[in-house]
């Protein structure tokens, strides 16, 4: 049986189609992300998931159970990270997490979710006077307290520092190799690609492209040419110029510009031609193999333009 | 598997950390405890040698101040404190949390309103004990239970009329002054700072509502002048009506996550859109 069963499952407030009729499975022991916008669905999709919500329409099973009537049995084989939902914080983080932990039946210990969330050196310290990231840990350890079959993690890294993403990277692996199947919502490709078994991309309320990150790579043709925006081409032209120089769609992304593209070699070609009639060198000129990113923004820009 | 943790474990546990987190919160503190102390010192200081004109006799205003801002006190523990924290902790998602967990949400209830009754009656032993060992206050051990009886029937209706009123307050930021405009002009009326006349246009105003009973009920277990056993059964029923009107609306409208969500309830009640 599968962890999580989403059959054609609409959220509707009003005219307004937060979830847009979305399918998918997650099997037991799977790391799954759903990517998207803001906007998109992902955290309406996850709050039904957690019954936080009941959807307008469809079927959902979540570890057999009907999350919208579900009971204290429900919520004690799973664990939720939301998105903004606060710890009380004139309790330290030993009485959060020996408050919390006593309600599930199967709590983990002190010491070991405090390991597993790096927080040793805070555990006596008000959770009011942590930084930014070390609360998210809090809220991570939270929610593996109760040991888990199924841990909902919405946005967990957001607003973290590098070093706290690795940790809690690490983290999710770990959980992910002990059996525990995870449900992620982020806008980090980077996340998804690292973490996740398979990926859902959900744009405007539905599901528009699922599978592995690899198989997504790989379903949209596509290789990225890149290189830095010439100083001699103003941004605002960007788009106009080098369209035209290629014969294809491109983007500006920060100082550089991007191309997914089919036939690279005559895409290079024509750009490399360009540059030398003109005198221009292109730095930073790099083909390479689409990442999770391209495979999302061309998704989405699809999606957008429907 | 082993078994969920018992209830009684569980409402133990919950009530304990709700008055940590209550010891915790500075602002909480002061206006339940320390302000109606401060009160209370300040108008002894100020008024204390008068008297108040009974029927029977004359009553040293000490005693009067004691047992009314006592009773305000309780009012302040549970209706204004929950009035005050628990919308605050809906905004921050902490409520939201907790019913993200197997913890029963009236256990989580319970907990919430059990600590503010403990907090209520430990401030007014604490205001009692002041009276009888600074203002004379006189205790008179026939009236202590009925006093003790008053002062829970108090201490559970305004719990329950505080959950009411947390339900109708939509963010954290308009509860100071809800609860405030809602328990001060009625305080003055009541009996709690100034004696009010039995008759006229405030009295009939202050009789529509539960203070001035619980007041006046809580009043009359420490005033030498009344007979008996000091039970005033008909304010204590008036004051439970009210009570129970407040439990009826905290538990229709009670809601778990801030504003704009609307509540599960109403959520479920609306039918799904036809395609």
């Amino acid at each position: 049986m599968s962890a999580i069963q989403v059959d054609d499952v609409h959220m509707h407030y009003g005219d307004n189609r937060a979830v847009d009729g979305v399918s998918f499975r997650v099997e037991p022991g799977e790391v799954y992300a759903l990517l998207g916008h803001n906007g998109a669905g992902k955290t309406t999709t996850v709050e039904i998931l957690e019954g936080h919500r009941t959807a307008t329409s469809g079927e959902v099973t979540v570890l057999g159970f009907d999350p919208s009537d579900a009971d204290r049995d429900f919520r004690d084989r799973i664990g939720v990270v939301l998105q903004s939902s606060g710890v009380e914080n004139e309790f330290t983080v030993r009485e959060a997490i020996d408050l919390y932990g006593s309600v599930y039946r199967n709590c983990r210990t002190l010491d070991e979710v405090i390991g597993l969330v790096g927080l040793e050196e805070k555990v006596d310290e008000r959770i009011g006077s942590l930084s930014g990231g070390q609360r998210r840990r809090v809220d991570l350890a939270l929610g593996i307290i109760g040991t888990p079959d199924l841990l909902f993690l919405d946005e967990p890294t957001t607003g973290f520092d590098p070093s706290a993403r690795r940790l809690s990277w690490d983290l999710i692996e770990k959980l992910g190799h002990g059996g525990t199947t995870v449900l992620l919502t982020t806008h980090y490709l980077d996340e998804a690609e690292r973490l996740a078994d398979r990926v859902g991309v959900l744009a405007n309320g539905r599901m528009i492209a699922e599978g592995t990150p690899s198989e997504l790579i790989d379903g949209i043709s596509g290789t990225v040419v890149s290189f830095q925006l010439p100083d001699s081409v103003a941004p605002s032209d960007a788009v106009a110029t080098f369209g035209s120089v290629i014969g294809h769609d491109v983007r500006l992304s920060g100082r550089f510009v991007e191309a997914t593209v089919d036939r690279s070699t005559h895409v290079v070609h024509r750009l490399t031609g360009w540059a030398v009639e003109e005198g221009i060198e292109l730095d930073s000129l790099s083909v390479k193999r689409a990442t999770l990113e391209e495979v999302y923004l061309q998704l989405t820009e699809r999606a957008g333009e429907r | 598997m082993s078994a969920f943790p018992s209830t009684a474990a569980l409402i133990v546990r919950q009530t304990r950390y709700q008055i940590l987190y209550f010891l915790r919160v500075p602002v909480a503190l002061f206006f339940t405890i320390i302000l109606p102390i401060v009160m209370l010192v300040l108008f002894n200081a100020l008024f204390g040698d008068n008297t108040i004109d009974t029927p029977d006799g004359e009553w040293p205003i000490r005693q009067f101040y004691t047992g009314g801002l006592a009773a305000y006190t309780a009012v302040s523990a549970t209706y204004s404190n929950l009035g005050n924290m628990v919308p605050i902790r809906r905004d921050e998602g902490i409520l939201k949390r907790w019913r993200s967990t197997p913890l029963p949400t009236w256990a989580y209830l319970a907990g919430l309103v059990l600590s503010s009754v403990i907090i209520a009656v430990i401030s007014v032993l604490l205001m009692l004990t002041m009276g009888v060992v600074l203002y004379d206050l006189q205790i008179d051990w026939v009236k202590m239970p009925a006093a003790a009886v008053t002062l829970l029937v108090g201490v559970a209706a305004f719990a329950a009329l505080g959950m009411a009123l947390v339900s109708i307050i939509k963010t954290a930021s308009s509860s100071a002054a809800m609860v405030n405009a809602t328990i001060l002009p009625l305080a003055f009326i009541s009996d709690v700072f100034v004696v009010t006349d039995d008759e006229g246009f405030l009295h009939t105003v202050a009789s529509f509502f539960p203070l001035k009973p619980f007041v006046n009920a809580f009043q009359d277990c420490f005033n030498p002048f009344v007979d008996g056993s000091g039970f005033s059964p008909g304010r204590l029923a008036f004051v439970a009506a009210w009570g129970a009107l407040g439990l009826v609306i905290a538990i229709r409208r009670f809601t778990w996550e801030p504003s704009g969500a609307p509540s599960r309830r109403a959520r479920r009640a609306t039918p799904a859109p036809t395609e």
